[in-house]
């Protein structure tokens, strides 16, 4: 690619992205009403996203090979146990990510 | 539902509100932003690429995909379906933000335009405090983020090399933002059957598919499976 191509390259991207993000604003502008069932999926997606991404993030995760997934089960217990214990969203994070941090980088 | 006050006070608060929600966001977006940086610069790019996009596009997986379709031939139609697949969860973020963002003005263009799983995540879950403009926090925790994407992409395209420390392992950061927003969740939600066809049907489509290609085929399972239910609700109301 030239480097205009590259610029153009990038444009599609960002529109393509864009394209991701607006599609259901475009299909349901302000003032159209919203379906019962596209209320309903609004409803209940949020909490099948959020499962969805902690999937995503352990996506690369090989269970039969290097540390077989212990370090990212053993961070996310803890930050899941600190938060249904503390309730404290930065507290959990926080002691997950450096628990964590530390097992890749000193045990495993 | 938003006031319609958007003088500097109301704007501070929310800002000021908003703040404390980013601060795990700060720490991964500045840690991978950097990583990226220094991956665009790996692979030969200029150090404007990295920031361009952060800009532009501000969507993190898809940044690090394309750094190495940019090295490829220039096929545009690929390139665009490509980017369609990478980024086909945020129509899901759509949907669940639908409704909530109607009336917060003009805000909601840069709302939809900045909506990344971290935005997404926060402004659909974090709950207002009283007093404070909805559509204002909103905006700034999506401003906070985007920023701290650009600072990591600009500082690691710049000065990458000169990194000394170790932080393996940071990226996880992430990871326990998503735990603990579905821990959240899932503490407050009475009916846990979306969240755990969340993590199922993904895990299972992982499993069977390979990383490369679950997403897609998860989200749709998941979209079926949703409205079959709300087909049977709707049936079981009639009757």
């Amino acid at each position: 690619m030239t480097a205009l191509q590259q610029v153009i390259a990038i444009a599609i991207i960002a529109a393509a992205t864009m394209l991701t993000r607006f599609l259901p604003f475009i299909i349901y502008p302000e003032g159209r009403p919203v379906p019962g069932r596209v209320h309903y999926l609004g409803k209940m997606l949020p909490a099948a996203a959020f499962g969805l991404l902690v999937v995503y993030c352990l996506r690369n995760i090989r269970l039969t090979a290097g540390t077989h997934g212990i370090p990212e089960a053993v961070g996310i217990g803890v930050t899941a146990l600190l938060h249904v214990w503390k309730k404290n969203m930065l507290l959990s994070i926080a002691g997950g990510t450096i628990l964590y941090m530390v097992l890749v980088q000193t045990v495993f | 539902m938003t006031r319609p006050a958007s003088n500097n006070h109301t704007k501070r608060e929310a800002l000021l509100r908003a703040f404390p929600y980013t601060l795990p966001i700060m720490a991964g977006f500045l840690f991978l932003g950097i990583t990226y940086g220094i991956y665009m610069r790996s692979l030969g790019h200029p150090a404007a690429y990295p920031v361009l996009m952060s800009v532009t596009v501000f969507a993190g997986s898809m940044e690090f995909v394309a750094g190495e379709l940019l090295l490829g031939a220039f096929r545009p139609v690929h390139i665009f379906l490509i980017t369609l697949m990478v980024n086909t969860r945020h129509i899901f973020y759509g949907i669940s933000m639908l409704e909530r963002y109607r009336g917060a003005g003009k805000k909601r263009f840069y709302l939809i335009f900045g909506m990344c799983d971290e935005s997404f995540s926060i402004n659909c879950t974090a709950r207002v405090p009283d007093g404070i403009d909805r559509g204002w926090f909103w905006f700034f925790v999506t401003l906070l983020n985007q920023l701290y994407w650009i600072t990591g992409a600009t500082l690691g395209s710049l000065f990458g090399s000169l990194i000394r420390v170790s932080t393996e392992g940071l990226d996880f950061v992430m990871t326990a933002l998503f735990v603990v927003i579905f821990t959240d969740n899932w503490i407050r939600e009475k009916d846990h059957t979306s969240s755990l066809l969340g993590l199922a049907i993904p895990a299972a489509a992982l499993i069977l598919l390979g990383a490369d290609r679950f997403m897609i085929p998860s989200m749709a399972a998941i979209i079926v499976v949703l409205l079959a239910r709300y087909g049977k609700e709707e049936r079981s109301a009639e009757t």
